[in-house]
């Protein structure tokens, strides 16, 4: 449930405001930020903490397709594996949600009814988010009528890298209210923001406009989710929880492959934004080959064995 | 407690440990005719690790003899190129033995396996690597068309850093000609003396390097000897100074590495997550046993408040305990010696009026341990403000102006390091030219290379070990 | 033909592109013979779009050689010396002196401990009249051209260490009468961790391929070291001009004396940056 009007409003009563806001943050030293999160992923994380990560992130999987090619038979295809990732294994908890377009968002509802697992959708003309206003929220509305329980929306690059803040935030305003009870990640697309002070704007930015996530990437465009980025957007998160009270989660996607990536953004959520974000309320992986390697683990973890790709399903 | 991290313990299986060592000289393992037996504990855990022994006189008297033999007749005849290919063999040797020498390291020190293994050993490595460089190119330097080796050089290192202080020490020593006596401090011998080993397995030249341990005394036996040319120290500023006094009027070239008590500002533009990280990183790495730590934070006033939560806040992660588990970040402190002054010294602190804080920390019965400590309200008179405590505490003082802050941090005889925090480029060049420091790190914080020269002003001695620079205390 | 004795397995000598083994794309080879005349080996007769397959593959391969620490470069070149010591017999087998390999090995050696100094030698803050913090450091000049001495191993050590160990990347022809040291050698780069594409070599007549390498605009500069006739030499530093490379001159070289810094600073651009001091 979210505040009907987003807090520290003020700060964007108008443009010069907002842009004043903005570039007033502290800004991010890069190097500095590579090696916190290089520091991060030596951390050692075994037996039964990589047992509880490994379920945990398993639990953490919005499972997606976002293909031009997708067909209903291949979404009904991508929830079973959702709601059952692993076939042998009762005991292995299903995703968090299953994300797709806006077109397959029917197909999605109704394989998961029942089930617990969300509807994700991508809107407003992803993934380059070029098309007028009102296309946008139209495609963000037929998303919700469908059954979307999340909407994962893209900023306004080409605003955002020119300066005009205020459009963006007003964009990401008007998203949300099409998104009625849906919740709203808003993806930054970091790979096009180029800087880490760019990051850290942009993710107050959505975070201002009243975005229940925030998000690095659509996964289109190259780098993706980076450790150094996420770590950058959960020191946002959480100086906004301590400036505001509001909670808002955090979804790298993109480029996030192996259990043990997964296992050292855990450990930078861990200690960055603190346990309270160890909750697939709050910390999602967009994802589709991670949810394999993670089985994989899982079971060498149970059996002693090391797994083949034989031994997962491809869907 | 949500995410428990597991024990991660790096095995000691890899350690090879000796019930006993002799010394090292002239290329052997002997034994010492009349010096007296010691142990050499874990801090962490208090077990033994194995006995070693004080050289003697007569001891040292031997090394020496051996270093010069091997000065006139092996070592000091080689061309650069083959004093190279030595060095490089050396260098390589400890890439090889890496994870046995990080595990020792940490065994012997209570620094924790993360850093013998991702600092520690590969800067050794490095060392050996870059003066090898040297050897044939002296011409280059900058010391004149022929640069010449002084001759037989001694070398006294500290605990904190065993094993790297012995690289910076004996890589430029060997690379320009010279051969060595190194004496390793008394509580950290054992890295020191499989580098003896290392020494053998690269076919060195018997007598090239000796290592002699013992503490203050085989110390002293060893700079004041006559047959020695140049002497080397690493260690409190106390004996730097008896040093200096006992090599008057000698042919003895000296270089010193002495105390120091940083001041680490943060200005108000700072980026202020990193400039944690890095207040963080100055102080608390090598549990503070470092002489240019960041031991005194200089904050602008106007930032204090959101400086000091995010600070606490990070310090709570902070995670002590067994230096073997590779999830430490902080380890034992070195000795029972070490522990009573940092007590003594965070005790005076509170006494004079500032405020301690320490995250909650659960530490282990046995071992020597302190808690990461920060003390607010400290002024520029107290004993914390002044005095070299070479542990986990930080003396926070603020600042209104840089003028203010620049003068705050000269203001001490010691003038190691310092450390400034802005966004504003030109400020962070302005105030570096005004520190009175060897070492100044800008939005980063003790960054170590072998390229780069590392050194003191002021009673934080003088001479520099890295980089070309390196090559002048061992040159004619 | 009586049991013992034993047909050997040859090797077959092609050029080194991109860190693989292809074959000229002309498809040509050239017989390769003894000093005596006897037949040796087919080499590649390199053509001009394996020049232009080269020059592609040493400008791919320079942005991550040139980023690569000048640790990491001296790494691997010394990485190169270890691997040129395990093949000693091989070189000497091509009729090389030993003391000429060993010498050959001691040279790599010697460049690879340039690799993190030559910045410190050739760099350096200047002290200017003014409130400014002022620094000149050396850095890479890009992709490097280079026609190789007769002397195919240490000759050839001697003008293509020092290009690679400040940085830049190559594309080298090798010696036409004495080519098979050559490609030797970039087996040996091939197995030291030697990113693909920052020595490439070609074999075969350089009269033929040189004028393509110093007439192309996407090379930096050129190396004249191995060019015997002065008319060709003339006109390859006439073609380079066309956009200003950085030229080594060919001349006699001794090459068992020990090199000076010019072989690496003329392949060397010098940055010097201003900052002012002011709070």
């Amino acid at each position: 449930m979210t505040a009907t009007v987003p807090p520290l409003a003020e700060v964007a009563s108008s443009a010069s405001t907002l842009r004043a806001f903005l570039h007033g943050l502290p800004g991010v030293d890069q190097v500095g930020a590579d090696q916190r999160a290089a520091m991060l992923g030596t951390r050692s994380i075994k037996t039964t903490s990589k047992q509880w990560a490994l379920d945990l992130a398993i639990r953490m999987v919005d499972l997606t397709t976002l293909e031009g090619a997708d067909t209903p038979g291949k979404v009904r295809a991508l929830c079973a594996k959702a709601r059952r990732p692993d076939p042998t294994d009762a005991t292995c908890p299903p995703a968090a949600a299953v994300c797709v377009y806006p077109s397959m968002v029917a197909t999605a509802a109704d394989a998961l009814r029942g089930t617990g697992i969300h509807v994700a959708s991508v809107a407003t003309a992803f993934p380059s988010g070029q098309a007028p206003l009102d296309v946008k929220l139209a495609d963000t509305r037929a998303a919700v009528k469908a059954g979307a329980d999340e909407i994962d929306m893209v900023i306004n690059r080409g605003a955002f890298l020119s300066g005009r803040y205020l459009e963006v935030y007003e964009e990401i305003v008007a998203v949300k209210e099409a998104c009625g009870d849906a919740h709203l990640k808003v993806i930054l697309e970091t790979g096009e923001l180029a800087t880490y002070d760019n990051v850290r704007r942009a993710s107050w930015l959505g975070m201002l406009a009243g975005g229940d996530f925030i998000k690095t990437s659509t996964g289109k465009v190259q780098p993706a989710a980076t450790l150094p980025v996420t770590l950058v957007m959960l020191e946002a998160v959480r100086d906004f929880k301590a400036a505001t009270g509001v909670a808002v989660g955090v979804k790298p996607a993109g480029g996030i492959r192996t259990a043990k990536d997964a296992i050292k953004y855990l450990v930078t959520v861990n200690e960055t934004a603190g346990e309270e974000w160890l909750s697939p309320d709050r910390f999602r992986f967009g994802a589709s080959t991670l949810l394999n390697d993670l089985l994989m683990q899982r079971a060498k973890m149970a059996t002693g064995r090391y797994w083949g790709p034989d031994y997962v399903t491809l869907d | 407690m949500a995410f428990e991290y597991a024990p991660a313990p790096e095995s000691r299986a890899v350690v090879d440990l000796r019930e006993s060592y002799g010394l090292f000289i002239d290329g052997s393992f002997v034994d010492s005719k009349d010096g007296e037996p010691f142990k050499t504990i874990n801090p962490a855990t208090e077990e033994v690790l194995a006995e070693v022994v004080a050289a003697s006189s007569a001891d040292v008297d031997r090394a020496v003899a051996a270093a010069r033999r091997a000065f006139e007749t092996s070592w000091g005849r080689l061309p650069g190129r083959e004093r190279a290919k030595y060095l490089y063999r050396l260098a390589r040797i400890i890439q090889e033995r890496a994870r046995e020498l990080a595990v020792l390291e940490s065994l012997d020190n209570g620094k924790p396996i993360r850093e013998s293994r991702d600092v520690d050993v590969p800067l050794v490595a490095a060392h050996f690597f870059y003066y090898a460089g040297w050897a044939d190119k002296l011409k280059y330097a900058g010391f004149g068309p022929d640069p010449r080796p002084l001759g037989v050089a001694a070398q006294v290192i500290p605990w904190n850093f065993p094993l790297l202080m012995l690289a910076w020490k004996i890589a430029p020593a060997l690379a320009t000609g010279n051969t060595v006596v190194l004496k390793p401090a008394e509580t950290t011998p054992l890295t020191a003396l499989v580098f003896a080993e290392i020494c053998q397995q690269a076919e060195l030249p018997p007598g090239t390097v000796n290592i002699v341990t013992g503490a203050g005394d085989t110390g002293r036996l060893l700079v004041e000897h006559e047959g020695v040319d140049k002497v080397a120290f690493t260690g409190s500023t106390e004996v730097g100074r008896a040093i200096a006094r006992s090599v008057a009027g000698s042919r003895k070239k000296v270089t010193l590495e002495l105390g120091g008590k940083a001041a680490n500002i943060v200005f108000d533009d700072a980026p202020i997550d990193q400039a944690v990280e890095g207040i963080v990183n100055g102080i608390f790495f090598n549990q503070g046993h470092v002489c240019c730590a960041g031991s005194r934070l200089l904050v602008q006033e106007s930032v204090t408040d959101e400086l000091m939560a995010s600070l606490k806040r990070r310090m709570a992660q902070l995670r002590v305990g067994d230096p073997l588990d590779k999830n430490t970040d902080i380890g034992a402190i070195n000795s029972a010696a070490q522990l009573a002054r940092i007590r003594e010294l965070s005790d005076a602190g509170s006494a004079e009026g500032a405020e301690a804080w320490s995250p909650p920390c659960e530490l282990p019965d046995r071992g020597f341990w302190f808690a990461p400590t920060v003390f607010t309200g400290v002024s520029q008179a107290h004993r914390i403000a002044r005095e070299e405590i070479f542990g986990p505490v930080l003396s926070v003082l603020t600042f209104r102006t840089p003028a203010e802050a620049v003068e705050k941090a000269n203001n001490t005889p010691y003038g190691l390091s310092a450390g400034v925090w802005t966004d504003k480029g030109s400020r962070i060049l302005a105030i570096a030219d005004k520190l009175r420091a060897g070492v100044v790190w800008a939005n980063t914080f003790n960054k170590f290379d072998p390229t780069s020269p590392f050194g003191g002003y002021k009673e934080s001695g003088y001479g520099r070990e890295g980089g070309r620079h390196g090559l002048e205390g061992y040159l004619a | 033909m009586p049991e013992s004795v034993r047909l050997s397995v040859r090797k077959t000598y092609k050029l080194f592109i991109g860190g693989a083994f292809p074959r000229s794309e002309s498809g040509r080879s050239y017989p390769v013979r003894s000093a005596a005349g006897d037949f040796l080996a087919n080499a590649a007769l390199a053509s001009r779009k394996d020049v232009r397959d080269a020059v592609r593959a040493a400008r791919s391969a320079f942005g991550g050689w040139a980023k690569a620490t000048a640790y990491n470069r001296g790494q691997i070149l010394y990485r190169i010396a270890e691997m040129l010591e395990g093949r000693r017999d091989q070189f000497v087998g091509y009729d090389i002196e030993p003391s000429t390999v060993d010498a050959a090995i001691d040279r790599w050696v010697w460049y690879a401990g340039w690799a993190d100094k030559i910045a410190t030698v050739y760099g350096g803050a200047n002290p200017v009249a003014g409130p400014y913090f002022n620094l000149s450091a050396p850095e890479p000049t890009g992709v490097v051209g280079i026609v190789a001495p007769a002397d195919p191993l240490l000759g050839l050590v001697s003008v293509l260490a020092p290009a690679i160990v400040t940085g830049n990347t190559t594309v080298v022809l090798a010696s036409e009468q004495n080519p098979l040291p050559a490609i030797t050698l970039a087996e040996v780069l091939a197995t030291s961790d030697l990113p693909g594409g920052v020595v490439n070599l070609l074999t075969g007549r350089a009269a033929e391929t040189a004028p393509w390498l110093a007439s192309h605009l996407d090379v930096n500069a050129i190396d004249l070291t191995g060019v015997s006739d002065p008319e060709l030499a003339v006109s390859l530093e006439e073609a380079a001009a066309e956009n200003l490379k950085r030229v080594l001159r060919p001349g006699p070289a001794d090459w068992t004396a020990e090199p000076g810094i010019e072989r690496m600073t003329t392949l060397l651009e010098t940055k010097t940056v201003w900052h002012p001091k002011g709070v």
